[in-house]
């Protein structure tokens, strides 16, 4: 295990976005456009670079709750990229010390044909886990899922409760030293949305830092000590979470 | 000049020695990839092994007859021949498809790009691993003897995995970024299919035309390297040289292209 401390840090860090339609994405039109040459050339490459990101510089160090808030299209999914390793930016540097795992679709991976068990191990892996590491959380994992003899089952056979249960259990078992999610994950029926509770605590806890993007005011609150408003793909304000709070919540 | 260069290629091996360190990761998903095939069907990958027998029974019987060759010798040729091309032409397809169809992994998690090209790798060999068993029945058949030549096979093998691996490494780059170079190489391996001794012999080319026909093209002496040894033959030194230069420009090229775009790459998905 990685046991120094979990640093993000970005520097004039800016992410453009090309966006290809079927045009650029064609190699044909590529060479045809080069024989054409320049000025129909510009009309018809319909390559569009949109700025996702502009100059963002900031420092995440370890203890922080970091929760990002802004409109739709401020950048918040890009940022939460950024942040997790996947996009490098365009311009400006990115550093990334500690392992990372996003829970932003914690599906992923999941084989509708697959068992709940051999599930358990395809997401698993997805998440980082060595082979040794998984036979020894294995029982556990099935045992917080609650599923009893179902977990031998194909996952498609299980009803939306429990193959929610299911990728929250197996999500939720890794402890890495980034934790990355958009919008808290809640699930199941009453009971299981107790013990679900608990050990989203417990891994968020267990995380050096961790980044929350959110548009409820009262999640951001309990969990973050620091917001970080974006717009436009820009940082609007950085600061202490009540303040921030109060500004873009407006009370 | 020379510096971009080796920071391209030394980005792409990081990437590619990291995929490789945790191989547990593609050997789960590729496992799991063949599963998928039985968990409907219990003849599972075993559909395309039987797809494979037709072709070399119709294959066979149509060109033996046309070509007056004995069975005995055409059909173990005509099996290994389609065996590993079938192999190539899978690996090729579904290489340029690798990072395209892992879109959502690759933007969620991060782990090292090449590990999806080796999932691939992975689960065709498996799915390979079953088309061989056609091979000790059709040569107790025909009566035809393993030489201990066959065990050139082996490494001729590995050197056809290795060029497989930079060339499928190369396209998934290229084919994200533009997608209709997937049907471009698909037809590009349907052509190459004519023109690569494989459902005919290279012994009945005429002389001259045989020269540019074979020794031009980089299949034939990736096929004859494990198809020869299997039947008893020795490769030619010139596919075992054309075989290992290709591995090793492919892959320095293939590794300054990847290092070059793989910041790039998530972009275009």
């Amino acid at each position: 295990m990685n046991t120094h401390a979990a640093f993000i840090e970005l520097k004039d860090a800016s992410v453009d976005f090309p966006v290809y339609n079927a045009t650029s994405l064609s190699l044909k039109n590529r060479v045809l456009s080069a024989v054409t040459g320049g000025k129909i050339d510009r009309q018809h490459d319909g390559t569009v670079v949109i700025k996702g990101l502009q100059s963002i510089t900031l420092k995440i160090g370890p203890g922080e709750r970091v929760g990002l808030v802004g409109h739709n299209g401020a950048g918040k999914t890009t940022l939460l990229r950024v942040l997790s390793g996947i996009y490098h930016p365009t311009h400006g540097q990115a550093n990334i010390v500690g392992e990372c795992v996003s829970l932003i679709n914690i599906s992923l991976g999941i084989d509708p044909e697959a068992t709940g068990r051999e599930n358990i191990r395809l997401r698993a892996v997805m998440m980082g886990m060595r082979p040794a590491q998984i036979n020894l959380r294995i029982e556990e994992i099935i045992d917080f899922t609650g599923l009893g003899d179902f977990i031998d089952m194909p996952f498609r056979t299980y009803s939306t409760g429990m193959q929610m249960r299911l990728a929250f259990a197996v999500s939720t078992a890794v402890h890495p030293q980034i934790l990355v999610m958009d919008e808290w994950l809640s699930t199941g029926d009453e009971e299981f949305k107790q013990r679900a509770e608990r050990r989203m605590k417990e891994v968020v806890s267990a995380a050096q830092i961790l980044i929350l993007a959110s548009h409820s005011r009262e999640l951001l609150l309990t969990n973050c000590n620091r917001l970080i408003w974006l717009e436009h793909g820009q940082v609007r304000m950085d600061g202490k979470a009540e303040d921030i709070a109060k500004s873009y919540f407006g009370h | 000049m020379t510096t971009p260069l080796l920071t391209h290629i030394a980005v792409a091996w990081g990437d590619v020695r990291a995929a490789l360190q945790h191989h547990h990761i593609i050997t789960t998903l590729g496992w799991q990839d063949v599963a998928t095939r039985y968990r409907r069907s219990r003849v599972g990958a075993f559909w395309l092994t039987i797809n494979i027998l037709v072709m070399i029974a119709t294959l066979g019987f149509v060109f033996g007859t046309l070509f007056r060759q004995p069975m005995a010798e055409m059909l173990p040729y005509l099996a290994i021949g389609l065996i590993i091309w079938g192999f190539l032409t899978t690996l090729v397809n579904e290489g340029c498809t690798s990072f395209i169809t892992a879109q959502e992994t690759i933007l969620q998690v991060r782990m090292p790009l090449f590990t999806h090209v080796m999932r691939v790798l992975w689960r065709n060999t498996i799915i390979l691993g079953h088309n061989l068993l056609i091979l000790p029945p059709l040569f107790l058949l025909f009566m035809k003897p393993l030489t201990p030549l066959a065990l050139w096979a082996l490494p001729g093998f590995m050197l056809l995995i290795l060029n497989a691996a930079w060339i499928m490494l190369a396209l998934a780059v290229a084919c994200a970024r533009f997608r209709d170079l997937t049907q471009i190489a698909q037809n590009g391996v349907q052509v190459m299919f004519y023109v690569t001794p494989i459902i005919w012999s290279a012994a009945l080319l005429p002389a001259h035309a045989g020269t540019a026909l074979l020794d031009f093209n980089p299949f034939y002496h990736l096929i004859n390297i494990v198809r020869a040894p299997l039947l008893g033959e020795a490769p030619s030194t010139l596919n075992w040289t054309v075989a290992a230069l290709m591995a090793l420009i492919g892959w320095v090229v293939a590794l300054a292209f990847f290092g070059r775009y793989h910041k790039r790459i998530p972009y275009w998905l």
